[in-house]
């Protein structure tokens, strides 16, 4: 009778049950992608999800990725204590932070769901199941896809945190703590992996929307050769393959969307000519309280009427303009560049904790088009898919890289490509430039990109994210701004996972 | 042999029980304390007398043709050595324990209205702290026995009631299983237990193997008695007052902050009523508690048959529950008393109403110029609106929050036990008992929100509901040989048994609907039903040479169907040895002491309760529908890895543990002296792994060690000792001092766990477990004063002085666990007057107040979203503008002595002389007064973080009990 002792959970299954059908490695792939998407499948209500260590409705990737990338930049300050929040906002970060512990965290655990899922896609495990022809091609996909969404985390690893711990499908679960991986390493490897598997990944614009394509990984690829002298140090510069891959995409069938609001609001997952790859949000079918949900809902208030961003049951008044973003457009109004999207009047912070300071920022809202909202349980949760990559990034990186000496591009197509996304700005060419500069090249990163995420990473590219040359309201602290440590392009890795694997080596300066 | 047997009063005895020691035959004495055995062979017999609380006595008896008579006088037991106790798997008396055990019997239970079972030995036992978890009727109390052993499993102690271990009613996660209640305990009546035993140490608990390491208690439940039927029904009716409430900024003072404060727009938003919220939630309350029961033998069946109703309010509106029990005990003997058969059947029904707790919380914050009621769309309560919407950040209205929202749940519950024990015709000395049990429970309810009410105006209402049936078995086999050989002056008393447990729990999952019925979220499975088993195989030698010295043996194997078949199996043996002191010569002449003995125990216990029931398996989970995937038009539910230990295995407790049992003038003064060690090794905690080892950064893995070291005292006293005028005081303490020694698989003295979660701010926490510390240690910024003692908002002391003030600052400090627990009973007996009361403190123990950190500051009230809201009075003293949370300023001693019991009873007697009816009153007031300098709503907070604490109200109790 002690066989009474094996006891299976109900609902739970084993991996031998899930992976038996294509269908479950669909259901499998849903949940690599997901990674980046939700805190973990019980949905919003639960209390434990795929990492742990921090609120639950923090933990997507989102939500942590935009704080870093935003608040510790010149584009965005919070006016909320949460924990991790205020060294963000005055770039006082140490290895205790529990954002940056989180996102680290998040990162490592959807590579490894992908390293999970690669492991069980394999030829031999496929064979074994009896998966063959049409199905089995089309795992062979999703595992290429995985290992895409693998290396698009270690890029954000190596971008934020230097020299991470590494782990590959030849990793199973263990107890034996992962190696560390220095940056250049991983550059390497990062760069490997997309030109393994871009061959097989499917055409541009050919795949389901939300999966990736061909285009994606030329895109990752060339945001890596772009920053290539940050990872690798100076002189090691990769602009020339930065424009070859910046072309692929520009020659990849994608186009720009011709209402640069369009792409931002509840409706885009049917807007897609120009998103190459987005991270999925449906207020019914994909909720959390991070995500395009967070960005929302934090970037509004009563004031604003949430009702008009298609939140009627939100507005958590959190983030908005450090006066530095308005700041970089001529008429903030949006009547000459449409891009400028903010609400209030005066761009000056005095008290942080006050949101009505500064000037909010409308550009994402949860109605469709038409301006209607999109349906929701709770008049919170939001639909808007986030964009990674869409094709303005590629017009942008190929002009910076042709402006950095990178060979293979022209830079009268650099100019023309920049006044592709003018014209879309302005809605006609009076907003078109003839001269390109480095410094205009920053300032129109920011008018495009403001609050995708980008920011951190293109200030520290130009040199201007430390030292006291370039400053912002609370940088380093004080309202006025002050230089912070030249450190601090990394962060600290997370001391949680310094102290429980000891292979790893803290960064430099913390 | 026909016989009377009278107490020291010369007073007859009734129930009493009457054995003759040769034939192993007995019976009990009947209402007028008279017993008669019939068929006895002439000869001489001893006849062995006991009764509860009573010296017992053997008197030698001849019987020469054919009859006999026996008078039998007894006399009061003062320290009840010779009182039988219950342990596991079996009985032994007082005097001859070798492990660490308390008993406490319904004449010294907590008095007055206690609708659960855990309160009525509060205050009573040393090392026993029961911390009731607040004042909802039929609330818990948190048990902790020794201070628990646990950090992330369990700390509840085991509960066996008559025999039958009882699951803890909570999953992995610490959360009750059974909705529809807010405490399963309290769906087991307090009037029909009889004893509580407390087995604190591991030889005590050894022979309950992997589920003793918080302790064990032993239920004794009320039996039927020989003799006549004798017919009690008592009644006790209640009134609850609300004692302490929050002090919050009168509606005058918070106008003139605001006014004096505020921008044109906030001063705009002022109304002009006067609202007290927490009168407005809160009611006096009233309780009635009724049992009837009978009990007797039926020719020679003897039976018990009660019934219980309890109907009872909560303080908080909406709230209260009612409770109809009935519980049926058989106890009837076969073949000459060979086979002894006890039937327990216990069943009750109860229905609750929730009130809205919420509205405790928003009671403090919401503006006190608001009136309750205004004409709106929201049910006529007034609301912060946003635009056409109740604003979406501001507090709901209390009244609202508790008039709108019904919440209910029904349960019913059943439980009992068949117990054979049969001594073997041809070896008595050899008994085979089998233990049958079950325990049955079904819970269900729901919750509804209309679609107008503010607090669910987004989703249209909210209606949810709820069912899980619970079905626990019990099966259990042990043989006992018990034998005297008195040629070598020699006791053997040993017992081998095996037993078989299955717990199991259907959970159905309903969908959330909108007010309208229409769906809201559909769960992913419609049911869920999560089980566990467990086989044990345990036996005990207790070995008693000359009534001086005894040494016993327990050893227990317990096989978990939580563990991998590599971990399944743990071994937990003990060993105890007790030397009865005062029986040796060279103490003969202490004529002043009365009793000695020296205990001393080591055993290795273990824990599983908390775990959940499938770590060990690497599994996956489908995601909710809430948690799908969008690929091309399509939304995919996800398979998630779970992240799991193959290795998960049993945490494993080792104590050692010495006492002097003690009694001096005749045991007029009495009681024992206990020190403890105790060690956990692979104790579950929730650690950080190399990140990219598991599917998560956490994982529950056995890593863990801490000790834990105490002593507990505890004395009763009889003061006066005379035919109409008596004393008695007893008095316990106890001090543990609990310390992590171990947490991380990798050495780091900086790491440590955060625990202790707070409001008002997303993720905060304010605790934390570090090696070299208790447990739930505070972990906050040292608040930095001006040179008046107020506090510098946001400036705080440097402590690790590297010039920096931020999170490596923050200092370890203070915990919510008491250093000292007394408890302090006595009674006045004089004539039929019987004055009692209880008191009870703790000393050493801290609390954090969430509720002034969270809102007593200017953002809060002046609050940016827009609206004003109302704190606590420590604003005056704080001034902060903004949340300061992680200050040290809000952690404050909560050392406390509460009375929690002050009752006067008159014994009326016989009603006439000739009348066999009697009668008793009561007057109780329970809660009576607590002194503390915590200016909270109440002190004794077990988690240490005061927030949304239900208040224990004030009850004053008037009880009738009348006896046929």
């Amino acid at each position: 009778c002690h066989k009474d002792l094996d006891l299976k959970p109900t609902n739970d299954i084993t991996a031998d049950v899930v992976y038996t059908t294509p269908q479950g490695y669909k259901q499998s792939l849903a949940k690599v992608y997901s990674s980046f998407a939700l805190t973990g499948g019980g949905g919003t209500s639960a209390t434990i999800g795929d990492i742990g260590g921090i609120d639950q409705g923090t933990s997507d990737f989102l939500r942590l990725y935009w704080n870093i990338q935003e608040l510790a930049s010149d584009e965005a300050l919070c006016a909320w204590q949460d924990p991790g929040i205020p060294e963000l906002n005055f770039m006082t970060w140490n290895s205790n932070n529990v954002l940056l512990q989180g996102l680290y965290a998040r990162s490592l655990y959807q590579i490894t769901v992908a390293n999970d899922f690669i492991r069980e896609s394999m030829d031999d495990k496929l064979a074994g199941r009896g998966i063959e022809g049409a199905d089995a091609e089309a795992i062979r996909v999703y595992s290429l896809e995985a290992r895409f969404l693998r290396a698009y985390q270690y890029w954000v690893l190596m971008d934020l945190f230097g020299n991470p711990p590494f782990v590959t499908e030849e990793d199973p679960i263990s107890k034996t703590p992962p190696r560390q991986i220095s940056r250049a390493d991983l550059f390497n490897y990062i760069e490997s992996e997309l030109l393994a598997i871009e061959g097989g990944l499917t055409d541009p614009q050919q795949n389901e929307y939300g999966r990736v394509d061909k285009a994606a990984s030329w895109m990752l690829l060339a945001r890596l050769y772009l920053n290539a002298e940050v990872y690798l140090g100076s002189g090691n510069s990769k602009y020339t393959q930065a424009i070859e891959y910046a072309s692929k995409v520009i020659n990849s069938g994608y186009m720009l969307k011709s209402n640069y609001r369009h792409l931002f609001l509840a409706d885009n997952d049917q807007n897609r000519d120009e998103i190459i790859l987005s991270i999925n949000y449906d207020a019914i079918k994909t909720q959390n309280f991070g995500g395009t949900t967070f960005l929302i809902n934090s970037s509004t208030n009563g004031q604003m009427n949430p009702a008009s961003f298609g939140i009627p049951g939100g507005g958590w008044g959190g983030n908005r303009s450090k006066s530095t973003l308005p700041g970089k457009f001529s008429d903030i109004s949006g009547n000459t560049d449409k891009r400028a999207m903010f609400f209030g009047t005066n761009p000056v912070i005095n008290d942080v904790a006050t949101f009505a300071q500064g000037l909010a920022v409308t550009k994402f809202r949860n109605v469709d088009v038409n301006g209607a909202p999109a349906p929701s349980n709770d008049g919170t949760q939001c639909s808007v898919d986030f964009p990674l990559f869409r094709l303005a990034d590629a017009y942008l990186i190929y002009a910076e890289a042709v402006l950095r000496g990178g060979e293979g591009g022209s830079s009268t197509t650099a100019l023309e490509y920049v006044n592709k996304i003018r014209e879309r700005a302005y809605g006609n060419s009076s907003g078109n430039i003839n001269n390109l500069s480095l410094d205009f090249i920053l300032d129109e990163r920011a008018r495009e990109f403001y609050w995708e995420a980008y920011r951190r990473t293109d200030l520290i590219r130009f040199g201007k994210y430390t030292d006291a040359n370039y400053v912002w309201p609370f940088k380093g602290g004080t309202q006025s701004g002050a230089g912070v440590q030249n450190f601090k392009t990394i962060f600290p890795l997370p001391a949680l996972d310094v102290i429980s694997n000891p292979n790893l080596t803290q960064n430099a300066g913390y | 042999i026909q016989g009377i047997v009278y107490d020291e009063k010369n007073q007859t005895l009734p129930a009493a029980s009457v054995l003759i020691k040769e034939l192993n035959e007995s019976v009990g004495t009947d209402d007028k304390g008279r017993f008669s055995m019939s068929s006895i062979a002439n000869g001489t017999y001893t006849l062995v007398v006991s009764y509860i609380g009573y010296e017992t006595k053997e008197q030698t008896v001849a019987v020469s043709n054919g009859t006999a008579s026996a008078v039998i006088y007894l006399q009061p037991s003062a320290e009840g050595l010779d009182e039988v106790v219950v342990i596991g798997y079996g009985t032994q008396k007082k005097g001859e324990l070798t492990g660490s055990v308390t008993t406490v019997g319904s004449k010294d239970f907590q008095k007055g209205v206690i609708t659960s079972p855990d309160q009525l030995i509060s205050g009573k036992a040393a090392g026993v702290q029961i911390t009731p978890v607040g004042g909802r009727p039929g609330a818990g109390s948190t048990i902790r026995i020794r201070a628990g052993a646990s950090l992330n499993a369990s700390n509840d102690p085991l509960i066996v009631i008559d025999g039958v271990p009882l699951s803890s009613f909570k999953d992995g996660s610490g959360n009750n299983i059974l909705p529809g209640t807010s405490n399963p305990l309290s769906l087991i009546n307090p009037n029909d237990i009889e004893t509580f035993t407390v087995l604190k140490d591991a030889n005590a608990t050894a022979i309950y193997g992997s589920r003793a390491s918080n302790g064990v208690i032993l239920i004794t439940t009320k039996k039927g008695a020989t003799g006549k039927p004798i017919i009690t029904f008592s009644t006790q009716n209640s009134v609850a007052t609300v004692g302490r409430t929050i002090d919050v900024l009168s509606p005058q003072q918070f106008r003139d902050y605001v006014t004096a404060n505020g921008s044109d727009s906030l001063i705009a938003k002022l109304g002009d009523a006067n609202t007290d919220w927490q009168k407005e939630i809160f009611r006096t309350a009233f309780a009635t508690d009724n049992n009837l029961s009978i009990g007797g033998s039926y020719k020679s069946l003897p039976y018990r048959v009660a019934f219980g109703y309890l109907n009872q309010q909560g303080i908080l509106k909406r709230d209260d529950m009612n409770r109809t029990s009935a519980a049926i005990s058989l106890n009837p003997k076969f073949f000459d008393n060979h086979l002894k058969v006890d039937l327990n059947l216990k069943g009750s029904l109860q229905k609750a109403n929730f009130g809205n707790q919420d509205a405790i919380y928003a009671a403090l914050q919401f503006d006190p110029t608001k009136p309750v009621n205004q004409e709106n769309e929201f049910g006529g309560y007034y609301e912060w609106m946003q635009g056409a919407i109740p604003h979406p950040l501001a507090p709901r209205n209390p009244v609202g929050l508790i008039d709108l929202k019904k919440d209910h749940g029904k349960v019913n519950r059943s439980f009992g036990n068949l117990q054979l024990d049969y001594s073997f015709h041809f070896l008595p000395e050899l008994h085979a008992n089998l233990n049958l049990g079950y325990d049955i429970s079904r819970g269900q309810g729901g919750t509804e929100v209309p679609a107008f009410a503010a607090m669910n105006f987004t989703t249209g209402g909210r209606v949810t509901q709820f069912l899980t049936d619970i079905n626990n078995k019990v099966g259990e086999f042990f043989l006992n040989y018990n034998k005297t050989f008195d040629d070598i002056k020699s006791n053997v008393d040993i017992t081998a048994g095996y037993g078989y447990y299955d717990y199991k729990t259907t959970t159905n999952n309903y969908p959330t609907l909108r007010a309208d019925r229409s769906v809201l979220t559909t769960p992913p499975f419609a049911f869920d039903i999560p089980q566990n088993r467990l086989i044990s195989y345990y036996g005990r030698i207790i070995y008693t040479l000359d009534d001086k010295y005894i040494l016993s043996g327990t050893a227990r194997t317990d096989g978990s169907s939580r563990f991998s078949p590599d971990n399944r199996w743990g071994f937990f043996p003990s060993a105890g040895f007790t030397w009865r002191m005062k029986k040796e010569e060279f103490l003969a002449e202490a004529e002043a002491l009365s009793s000695l003995n020296l205990r001393l125990s080591y055993g290795v216990t273990g824990q599983q309760d908390g775990i959940a029931n499938y770590s060990y398996l690497a599994n996956y989970y489908q995601s909710v529908n809430e948690a799908q995937y969008q690929f091309g038009n399509q939304f995919y539910p996800t398979y998630s890895p779970i992240a799991y230990d193959q290795d998960i295995r049993w945490e494993s407790t080792t104590t050692y543990n010495g006492g002097i049992d003690y009694g001096f003038l005749d045991g007029r003064i009495n009681g024992s002296i206990d020190v403890y060690y105790k060690k956990t090794k692979d104790l579950l905690s929730v650690i950080p792994i190399p990140i990219g080892t598991n599917f998560s950064n956490l994982l529950l893995t056995n890593v863990g060690n801490m000790e834990n070291r105490g002593v507990e005292f505890n004395v009763n006293l009889i003061p006066i000792k005379q035919e109409d005028f008596s004393w008695d005081v007893n008095f316990n303490f106890t001090y543990n001092h609990n310390e992590v020694t171990n947490l991380t698989a990798v050495d780091n003295p900086n790491y440590f766990t955060q625990v202790g979660y707070i409001e008002g701010g997303t993720g905060q926490n304010v605790q934390a477990h570090v090696v070299g510390y208790s447990p739930f240690t505070y972990r906050l910024y040292k608040q930095v004063y001006d040179e008046n003692g107020k506090p510098l908002e946001g400036v705080y002391a440097d402590t690790n002085g590297d010039g920096i003030v931020n999170d490596l600052d923050r200092q370890l400090n203070k915990s919510p666990l008491p250093k000292y627990i007394m408890g302090f009973s006595t009674s006045l007996h004089y004539k039929k007057w019987t004055l009692s009361t209880v008191l009870r403190a703790n000393i050493g123990n801290y609390v954090y107040d969430n509720v002034s950190s969270n809102m007593a500051n200017r953002n809060n009230i002046l609050n940016p979203v827009g609206i004003v809201n109302n704190a606590p009075v420590d604003f005056l003293n704080s001034n902060f503008t903004v949340n300061n949370a992680l200050s040290d300023y809000y952690l404050y001693n909560a050392s406390f002595l509460r009375m929690d019991n002050l009752g006067l009873t008159y014994n009326v007697g016989k009603l006439s002389p000739n009348s066999s009816a009697k009668l008793s009153i009561s007057g109780n007031v329970q809660n009576v007064f607590t002194i503390t300098n915590y200016h909270g709503i109440d002190p004794e907070i077990q988690t240490g973080i005061d927030n949304r604490f239900y208040p224990r109200p004030r009850t004053f109790v008037l009880g009738l009990n009348v006896g046929f």
